[in-house]
């Protein structure tokens, strides 16, 4: 089976995020980089596949040159190799760039399957994985938390709000990972050492024939809104305070 | 030239889901901005007779594609069908739910119309003649404002954070004729598994009791249940608290879980970490009930009592029995 698996590097979710004084970005300085955990599942779910059909899993990431070290994170996991698509020109890309530049790479290279994170915890926008699947045509399920795959179809567990559905695909296909589909694995000591010598290639627009205008532009970067500040209720005793609370949640706030 | 506000409202089992009031009410004060009309479509088997229910919210056409391939609902047919549709009719606006169908389907459209989408927006207004929409990034630390530059202009509301107000419409009902074929739909629903509890979804709570680490154990979670019963809310818990075992990933409120917005959120022995934050700082009102003074939720609570919540939540039940008996 040929297995693509897309990844992100973002920043670690404890980073603190400073909204730059013009507004135009986020301050970079300090930040840890990591591999987004919903591309983790992505990459598991990967390796899980080859390790029962055979096969070989590849693995894309768009990125400056510090994503090249996710990448080989995921070699380092078990991925047999990669895809870096690198360039100056793609910095600031918006979901349907990135999902063009991804779709024009995977084109290159045969597949079966691809994993995407359902969502990337920098933009938390979630729209990657669908655009990429309509620009390659296949048909996605997303908000995965189970897979089972059997000759030509996949069959998943896509939970929706109270009920969880099972869909079946066709392959190929494209399946974006939601928490509870595995448990990634960390990588092994041998496997980091082994990934130093599995291939990379590097790619950049030009060579992919991506368009590089954004659909979607952003104005400004703006902290979160404030809110009201609240009130320590004060009394005797818990059953003063309780009291209290319940009679403003009624009379004040209204909501019960 | 792109003219008009529409939304894609969402049904299931023929009766249509609250979001797509609150896309309706939303929809139609960016329209009267721009002097423009009001459309919805609606999409499912058997559901002509839901076009009223959204006149009620100000929808001057509503689009009827009545199908059985519509039914249930999968990406290709609705993907199709819409993006047939809006290509056709070329809105300027098109809102969508931040719900899961709403996700799902929203991306793969702006895919499809190679257009700009702005995902689970907090806020949409109109400038200079487009749409601006908030929308948080990195789990709520900061927001960006954005704009599409292609038409339709995309965005998917989150849900619970726009209001859904009363305003008669024409609510005029047009047919769309359906050309679909079984062989252009690439996945299939095999079965719909209900969870067993029934009980409300966290993301569309209006009051959720929630308990995080300061539970000490499942057992807790029994006088929440109570409480909730009372207030008819839904019990949700912090990741310290599913990563423990204590409880279900599906009641996990979080940058990680789920991201909720009712009306009240009452949390319960939650310290109030960033990445828990993020999952419910669109609430309206936070309660936090901790024996920690110092613990960060409390700069974000409404109300706040600090003190032992096995001393209190008991105390509140008895006290929400006898006010809303």
């Amino acid at each position: 089976m040929n297995i693509i698996a897309c990844i992100k590097q973002v920043p670690d979710t404890e980073a603190q995020i400073r909204v730059k004084a013009d507004g135009s970005g986020i301050d970079e300085t300090g930040i840890k980089w990591v591999m987004n955990a919903y591309d983790e599942y992505g990459v598991e779910e990967a390796l899980r596949l080859k390790e029962k059909c055979g096969g070989e899993v590849t693995v894309v990431s768009l990125g400056p040159a510090r994503a090249m070290e996710t990448l080989r994170t995921a070699l380092a996991m078990g991925a047999d190799k990669g895809i870096h698509i690198s360039d100056p020109a793609l910095e600031g890309a918006d979901a349907f760039v990135t999902a063009s530049a991804l779709a024009a790479a995977i084109k290159q290279v045969p597949y079966d399957i691809i994993f995407c994170g359902q969502r990337a915890i920098d933009d938390d926008a979630g729209q990657v994985g669908s655009i990429l699947a309509e620009l390659l045509s296949i048909p996605q399920i997303t908000m995965v938390t189970k897979l089972e795959v059997a000759g030509a179809s996949a069959k998943a567990i896509r939970p929706i709000e109270g009920a969880q559905l099972l869909i079946e695909s066709s392959l190929p296909c494209l399946i974006t990972a939601q928490k509870g589909l595995n448990e990634p694995r960390y990588a092994s000591l041998p496997g980091i050492m082994k990934a130093k010598k599995k291939p990379v290639d590097v790619k950049d627009a030009a060579v992919l024939g991506v368009a590089l205008d954004k659909k979607l532009q952003v104005l400004r970067y703006v902290p979160p809104p404030a809110r009201a500040a609240g009130k320590i209720i004060a009394g005797d005793d818990p059953v003063a305070k309780a009291a209290a609370l319940a009679k403003l949640l009624r009379e004040e706030a209204k909501v019960i | 030239m792109a003219k008009g506000v529409w939304i894609i409202a969402e049904q299931r089992d023929g009766v249509l889901r609250k979001i797509s009031y609150e896309l309706a009410s939303t929809a139609r004060k960016l329209a009267d901005q721009l002097g423009e009309e009001v459309s919805a479509v609606v999409l499912g088997a058997g559901i002509a007779n839901l076009a009223p229910g959204l006149a009620k919210y100000g929808v001057d056409k509503v689009y009827v594609a009545d199908h059985a391939l519509l039914e249930p609902y999968t990406t290709d047919a609705h993907g199709e069908v819409l993006a047939k549709l809006v290509r056709e009719k070329e809105p300027a606006i098109l809102l969508l739910g931040a719900s899961s169908q709403g996700k799902d389907l929203s991306s793969r459209l702006a895919g499809k119309l190679a257009t700009g989408l702005a995902t689970d927006c907090t806020d949409v207004r109109i400038a200079d003649g487009k749409m601006v929409a908030l929308r948080p990034m990195y789990a709520g630390k900061c927001f960006a404002e954005v704009v599409s530059a292609a038409n339709p202009q995309m965005a998917s509301l989150r849900p619970n954070v726009f209001p859904a107000v009363e305003k008669a419409g024409a609510g005029e009902v047009i047919s769309v004729a359906v050309a679909l074929d079984p062989s252009q739909l690439k996945t299939k629903v095999l079965e719909v598994q209900k969870d067993a509890t029934g009980k409300v979804d966290l993301t569309e709570a209006t009051i959720i009791v929630s308990g995080g680490r300061g539970m000490g154990g499942p057992d807790g979670y029994a006088a929440l249940e109570e409480l909730a019963a009372i207030l008819n809310a839904t019990v949700g818990a912090s990741r310290a608290a599913v990563d423990s075992g204590w409880r279900p990933q599906t009641d996990q409120v979080g940058q990680t879980g789920k991201v909720v917005s009712p009306n009240l959120y009452i949390a319960c022995g939650i310290s109030g970490a960033i990445q828990h934050l993020a999952g419910m700082s669109s609430s309206k009102y936070i309660v936090a009930i901790n024996k920690d003074s110092e613990a960060p939720i409390f700069s974000k609570a409404d109300y706040g009592i600090v003190e032992d919540l096995f001393k209190v939540v008991p105390e509140l039940i008895k006290e929400c029995k006898i006010l809303l008996s």
